[in-house]
C-alpha cells in the first residue's frame, strides 16, 4: 500500500472555474529534469541543423568563420529564448520533452493557463539555469574580479535559485512561483470493470450478515479492490491468503472458492459501506467507532 | 443479480458519456482541439460538465476506487482541453502586442520611472567621474565591451568605430552579436534577479548607466559627442528603453517580495510576476527591433542628420505606442 500513500502526498487539488475540485499529481523532480534534458537535446539538434549547411556554405564560399559564429549565436539565442514559450503556448503547457515524459504545466489556481504565465515561467530560465551553470563551470564571466568569499556566497545564492524545486513540496521553480503555475503528471487512468457487477448468476452466492460486514471499513474495502484487480503472478496464492484471513476474522463457514468468495464479500461490503455513507455514517477503516 | 448497488447503477447509466468524452479528449490531446469536428467541439463542454458532476456524485456515493480515480483523471484531462491556453498563438501574440504590453507599461509607469532614474543616475555618475579623471574609464567599462577603445585610443580610431564598414556577413554578425550583447543579458538578468529582492536589478541598472556615462565622457573629451549620440541613439532609444523595461519588471518583482502588501509573499509574487513578465517579454521584442536597426541601418547610413532623424522617429513611435495603443478597451472596461 505504500505506493498509494506516496502518490496521495503528491496530490494537489485545483478548483476549476465550475467550482469542482479536481486532483492532480505533482510531477516528481526526476521527471522534470528528464524533460528538461530532452528539450535541451532538441535545442542542440536544432542548432546543429542550422549550422551544418552554414559550415558547408562558409567552406564553399571561403566566407570565413564569422558567418558560422554569427549563425550559431543567432540560432542559440532564438531557440533558447523561444523554444519553451512557443511549445508551451502551442501545445497547451507541454514541450516535446514534457510530452514524452507525460508532464504538463497547469495554472495553480485552477484557471486557464494564460499566455503571460507561460512567458513568465520561461523568462527566468536565464537566472535559474544558465547563471548557476556558468558560475559552476567558470566563475570568471559571472562575477569578474570578485574576492573569493563574495564569489562563494554568490555561488550559493545562485544554486539556491537553481535548486529551489527540491526545497518545496510542489516542486516549484522560480518561474513557477512568478507565473503561478504548477507542473503535474498528465492524468491518465483506465476504467476497469465494476467488480460488484460481475457476480456469478448461480444461487449459491455467499451472503453475509451486517455484523460480519461491519468488521471492515473503506480502507480495507479498497485494499481488497486492489488485490482483486491486480494481474500479477502469484495472484491465486494472494487471494487464498486474503480469503482465509477474512473468513477467520468474520467467522464465515462455507464451501466457496477464494475468488468468488472475495468478489461476493467485496460487493456486499461495498453495498453496506455505501449505504452507510449515504446516511452520513462513513466508516473509514476497521478501527472506526460509531459515536 | 436482482439487487444492484446504487453506485453500480450510477456507473452503468453514465458510462456511455464518459467513454464518449474520453474519446474526444484522446483525439484533442493527440491532434489538438482544432482537429475535432464541429459537432464534437459543441459536445465537449456539455460532456466536460457532465464528467465534473459525475465526479462529484461518485465521490459522494461510490466506494469503487477505480471509478473515482478514472473520473478524477477524465475530468482533469477534459479540464486541460477545455481550459487550456484559450487562444491561438497568433491571436495571443496580437493581443499581447496591441493591448497587454502597452497597458502593462502604462500601469507600471512609476517602476519604469524608477528604473530609468537608476540608469540615468548611473550615466550621470559615470559621465562626471570619467570627465574629471579619464583613467576611471577602465574601472567602469570591461575589457571585452570596450573592444580596445579607451582614453589612450586616438581620436581617429574612436571616430572610425562609429562608422563601421558595410559588408554582407557583417550585417548578420552584428545583428547576432547585438542580440547576445551586453544589453540583452543585462535586461534579462535585471528581470530574473528581481526575484532576489530587486537589489541586484538596481545595481545592474546603475552599473549599465556607468558604462554609458563613461563612453559619453570619453567621446565628449574628443569633441565627438554629437557623432557618438548619432551612432548610439537610432538603436539606443529602443535598446535602452527595453533595458529599462526589464529593470522595471525586476523592481516590480523585488517590491512584491519585500513589500507584499495584503497578500501572502508567494501569492503577491505570482500576481505581480505576471505583470512584470509582460514587460520583460515585450522588451525582448524591442531588443529585436534594436538589433535590426543596429545591424542594418547603422552600417548603411552614415549621415549624422539622418541618424538623428531616425532616432527621433523611433522615440516618437514608442511614445505613441505606449501612450496610445489598446486604450479604447481599457476605457470600456472602466465604464
Amino acid at each position: 500500500m505504500s505506493v498509494v500513500v506516496e502518490t496521495d502526498a503528491r496530490r494537489r487539488e485545483l478548483v476549476t472555474p465550475e467550482g469542482v475540485p479536481i486532483q492532480f499529481v505533482v510531477a516528481p523532480a526526476g521527471d522534470r529534469v528528464g524533460a528538461l534534458l530532452l528539450d535541451l537535446l532538441l535545442i542542440g539538434l536544432g542548432v546543429a541543423v542550422v549550422l551544418i549547411p552554414l559550415i558547408g556554405l562558409a567552406a564553399a564560399a571561403h566566407a570565413g568563420a564569422d558567418l558560422v559564429v554569427a549563425g550559431a549565436i543567432l540560432a542559440v539565442f532564438l531557440l533558447w529564448t523561444f523554444y519553451f514559450p512557443f511549445f508551451e503556448l502551442a501545445w497547451q503547457g507541454q514541450t516535446p520533452g514534457k510530452r514524452k515524459l507525460r508532464l504538463r504545466v497547469v495554472d495553480a489556481s485552477g484557471g486557464p493557463l494564460r499566455a503571460e504565465a507561460v512567458l513568465a515561467r520561461n523568462l527566468t530560465r536565464e537566472a535559474e539555469l544558465l547563471l548557476p551553470l556558468m558560475a559552476l563551470t567558470g566563475g570568471e564571466s559571472v562575477f569578474p574580479d570578485a574576492p573569493g568569499m563574495a564569489r562563494l556566497v554568490a555561488l550559493a545564492w545562485l544554486l539556491v535559485f537553481g535548486l529551489l524545486p527540491l526545497f518545496n513540496r510542489d516542486r516549484l521553480r522560480v518561474g513557477d512561483l512568478l507565473a503561478g503555475t504548477l507542473v503535474v503528471r498528465q492524468p491518465e487512468a483506465v476504467l476497469l470493470e465494476d467488480l460488484s457487477a460481475a457476480r456469478p448468476a448461480s444461487a449459491s452466492v455467499p451472503t453475509f450478515t451486517d455484523a460480519q460486514l461491519d468488521v471492515y471499513g473503506i480502507y480495507e474495502l479498497q485494499v481488497l479492490e486492489q488485490v482483486l484487480r491486480q494481474q500479477v503472478p502469484g495472484r491465486g496464492a494472494a487471494l487464498d491468503a486474503v480469503a482465509a484471513k477474512i473468513r477467520e476474522k468474520i467467522g464465515w463457514e462455507g464451501p466457496a472458492a477464494s475468488e468468488p468468495f472475495l468478489r461476493a464479500f467485496y460487493a456486499a461490503l461495498r453495498g453496506r459501506l455505501e449505504h452507510r455513507m449515504l446516511l452520513g455514517r462513513r466508516r473509514e477503516d476497521k478501527h472506526h467507532r460509531d459515536r | 443479480m436482482s439487487v444492484s448497488l446504487k453506485s453500480a447503477a450510477f456507473r452503468a447509466e453514465r458510462e456511455g458519456t464518459w467513454r464518449e468524452l474520453e474519446a474526444l479528449v484522446d483525439a484533442a490531446e493527440r491532434r489538438g482541439v482544432a482537429a475535432l469536428a464541429a459537432h464534437d467541439v459543441l459536445r465537449l463542454p456539455a460532456l466536460y460538465r457532465g464528467a465534473l458532476s459525475s465526479l462529484s456524485v461518485a465521490r459522494a456515493i461510490s466506494l469503487d476506487r477505480n471509478v473515482v480515480e478514472y473520473l478524477e483523471s477524465l475530468a482533469a484531462r477534459a479540464y486541460l482541453v477545455v481550459h487550456g491556453t484559450r487562444r491561438h498563438l497568433r491571436q495571443a501574440i496580437a493581443d499581447f502586442a496591441l493591448r497587454r504590453f502597452p497597458a502593462a507599461v502604462r500601469a507600471l509607469r512609476w517602476h519604469l520611472l524608477a528604473a530609468f532614474g537608476l540608469l540615468a543616475a548611473g550615466a550621470a555618475t559615470g559621465l562626471a567621474l570619467t570627465l574629471s579623471d579619464p583613467e576611471r574609464f577602465y574601472a567602469f567599462v570591461g575589457e571585452a565591451y570596450a573592444q580596445g577603445r579607451g582614453p589612450t585610443s586616438s581620436t581617429a580610431s574612436l571616430r572610425q568605430a562609429l562608422y563601421a564598414p558595410v559588408d554582407a556577413t557583417g550585417f548578420l554578425k552584428t545583428f547576432a552579436m547585438v542580440l547576445l550583447n551586453h544589453n540583452t543579458r543585462v535586461g534579462l538578468a535585471a528581470f530574473g534577479l528581481g526575484f532576489a529582492g530587486g537589489v541586484p536589478t538596481a545595481l545592474l541598472l546603475f552599473a549599465n548607466g556607468l558604462v554609458l556615462g563613461a563612453f559619453a565622457a570619453l567621446y565628449h573629451s574628443r569633441g565627438l559627442s554629437l557623432e557618438l549620440w548619432a551612432w548610439l541613439l537610432p538603436h539606443g532609444v529602443t535598446e535602452l528603453f527595453a533595458v529599462v523595461l526589464c529593470g522595471a519588471g525586476g523592481l516590480v518583482l523585488g517590491q512584491a517580495l519585500v513589500f507584499p502588501g495584503r497578500d501572502e509573499r508567494l501569492r503577491s509574487l505570482s500576481i505581480r510576476g505576471r505583470e512584470a513578465a509582460v514587460l520583460a517579454i515585450g522588451a525582448v521584442g524591442m531588443l529585436f527591433v534594436a538589433g535590426l536597426v543596429e545591424g542594418i541601418f547603422r552600417q548603411l547610413v552614415h549621415s549624422v542628420a539622418a541618424r538623428y532623424a531616425v532616432a527621433a522617429a523611433f522615440a516618437a513611435l514608442w511614445t505613441a505606442y505606449f501612450t496610445g495603443a489598446g486604450r479604447e478597451r481599457t476605457r470600456r472596461v472602466r465604464r
